[in-house]
């Protein structure tokens, strides 16, 4: 769905305030699902996540989401996968180095970035990605990290 | 250039305060001088002598010489023997390393293993991608990225431990490199990925091809405005197109490199475009030393490597100076003969 992650990009400032309020509410739902345990949640959480973040930002359940530091451009997209900004690559009119029929990931995230109200936050450092968590559900992961005293 | 403490061929120097590593690159940074390194073009060849033969054409003329880890996806001799075969008879090897290829695993113990064998400098890359080369079935890794790339590897050096934490016993005493695009999109993200880069360790940089002084001086304004410049030292990216057909194969086929039209233009309107191409190069490199923040210039000449000594000799760069290269014969680890 590359037309609805072009769109996605375009309005990064809406989408960062859905997703803010959207984590706001994941939270106050923890300790539900922590009822519910997290194990048995993991697969049917991870199929909406993968449906509705598969439709709007084409996302590849990395696992570790940092769409709001990239400008709302999954930079799992990025053939070099990519998580802190483009390759030397890049090719005139901002297309991709491997892929030259699609437009750089982080040209993209970079124009995202800066119609969010948190821009800077595309600067920060990202730690390369835990291959474990491939597949796995980053929404629970966020509960897990924001409301247990000790995240495993 | 010799140093007062000048270490016997293939042993680092003693680490001066504040200095990262035992290498003559850092220190000739340091002490303002402006530098000259080189790309080396790695053998396809399991012959040392390849490895020397190659390093000698440009003795007494460069301080460092990097050597490319896969360049352009294709495979070559490794980088981290060319630079311990360097090692052995005293050079100074800038090792890339490329993330295209290993994961964390194989690169933290690849940098174990270099600065074990004397290397001193280490150039993290994000490496081109497979499609670039001549192998493009070939399985991308790109499990770590350049920045992630230079975090671990300073974390190995100042913390003495692994990503993982385990500890080491000794630290690899590298100093750290990067690459940077100032030409591409996003253009403005450019200085601060700049910024970033610094923040994961990076001490030095290597340029893409500087032909658009234009782009180029903008890039280092903003990366002085951001207060860049005192924190890194700039080697900026030379070469000399060797014709207007070759300046224009490159653009369209090396990943990330920009030569604008009015060049290709200079070199179609001379008789002789090889030699005309050497002569935009000196200008360049003459240009480019006024440009506040450079500390020094890395020339890239593929296939062209034997007229970086000319270039280096005409652009006046080094001021009189002769950098240091090993003195042959009397060498005990250097087991090549003489040749050309
Ligand atoms: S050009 Fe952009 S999307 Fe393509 S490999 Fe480089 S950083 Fe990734």
């Amino acid at each position: 769905m590359l037309r609805l992650r072009l769109w996605s990009v375009r309005h990064a400032r809406l989408l960062e305030a859905i997703y803010e309020a959207f984590e706001r509410f994941l939270i106050k739902l923890g300790p539900l699902l922590e009822r519910i345990g997290h194990e048995r949640l993991e697969k049917p959480v991870a199929a909406l996540e993968r449906i509705s973040k598969g439709l709007f930002f084409d996302c590849q359940m990395c696992g570790e989401c940092i769409l709001s530091s990239t400008g709302m451009s999954c930079p799992m997209n990025c053939p070099k996968t990519l998580r802190n900004g483009p390759c030397g690559g890049v090719r005139p009119g901002g297309f991709c180095e491997v892929k030259p029929e699609m437009r750089c990931v982080w040209v993209e995230a970079w124009e995202g970035s800066r119609l969010m109200r948190k821009p800077e936050a595309i600067r920060a450092l990202q730690k390369p990605v835990d291959a474990r968590l491939k597949g796995r559900s980053s929404w629970l992961r966020v509960i897990r990290e924001k409301t247990r005293d000790n995240p495993p | 250039m010799k140093f007062e403490d000048e270490p016997v061929p293939g042993q680092p120097f003693p680490i001066r305060p504040g200095h990262s590593s035992g290498g003559r690159l850092e220190r000739i940074l340091r002490e303002g001088v402006f530098a000259v390194t080189a790309e080396l073009d790695p053998p396809d060849s399991a012959d040392a002598e390849d490895v020397y033969r190659r390093a000698r054409i440009f003795d007494g003329f460069i301080d460092a010489m990097n050597a490319t880890d896969g360049a352009g996806a294709n495979c070559h001799m490794s980088s981290v023997a060319v630079c311990a075969l360097l090692r052995r008879v005293g050079y100074a090897p800038v090792m890339q390393v490329a993330c295209r290829d290993k994961n964390r695993i194989a690169i933290q113990g690849d940098v174990l293993g270099a600065a074990a064998m004397g290397v001193c400098n280490i150039l993290c890359l994000t490496g081109d991608g497979v499609q670039a080369g001549d192998d493009p079935g070939a399985k991308p890794v790109f499990d770590l990225d350049s920045l992630s790339l230079l975090e671990t590897i300073r974390t190995m050096r100042e913390e003495s431990r692994l990503l993982t934490g385990r500890k080491l016993d000794s630290p690899p005493r590298v100093f750290l490199g990067a690459a940077t695009n100032p030409f591409t999109e996003p253009l403005e993200f450019q200085p601060i990925r700049l910024a970033k880069k610094i923040a994961a360790g990076a001490q030095f940089i290597q340029t893409q091809y500087c032909f658009d002084l234009d782009k180029f001086r903008i890039f280092m304004t903003r990366a002085r405005d951001l207060g860049l410049l005192e924190q890194v030292f700039i080697l900026a990216g030379v070469g000399p197109p060797a014709s207007a057909r070759a300046a224009r194969w490159m653009r369209s086929h090396i990943p990330g490199v920009t030569i604008p039209d009015s060049i290709i233009h200079r070199l179609e309107g001379a008789g002789d475009q090889q030699a005309e191409g050497r002569k935009i190069c000196i200008e360049l490199i003459q240009q480019l030393r006024e440009i506040e923040g450079v500390s020094g210039v890395h020339i890239m000449a593929y296939r062209q490597e034997k007229s970086i000594a000319a270039i280096v000799r005409d652009s006046g760069v080094l001021d009189g100076r002769t950098p240091w290269y090993p003195e042959r014969g009397r060498n005990p680890g250097y087991l090549g003969q003489e040749t050309d």
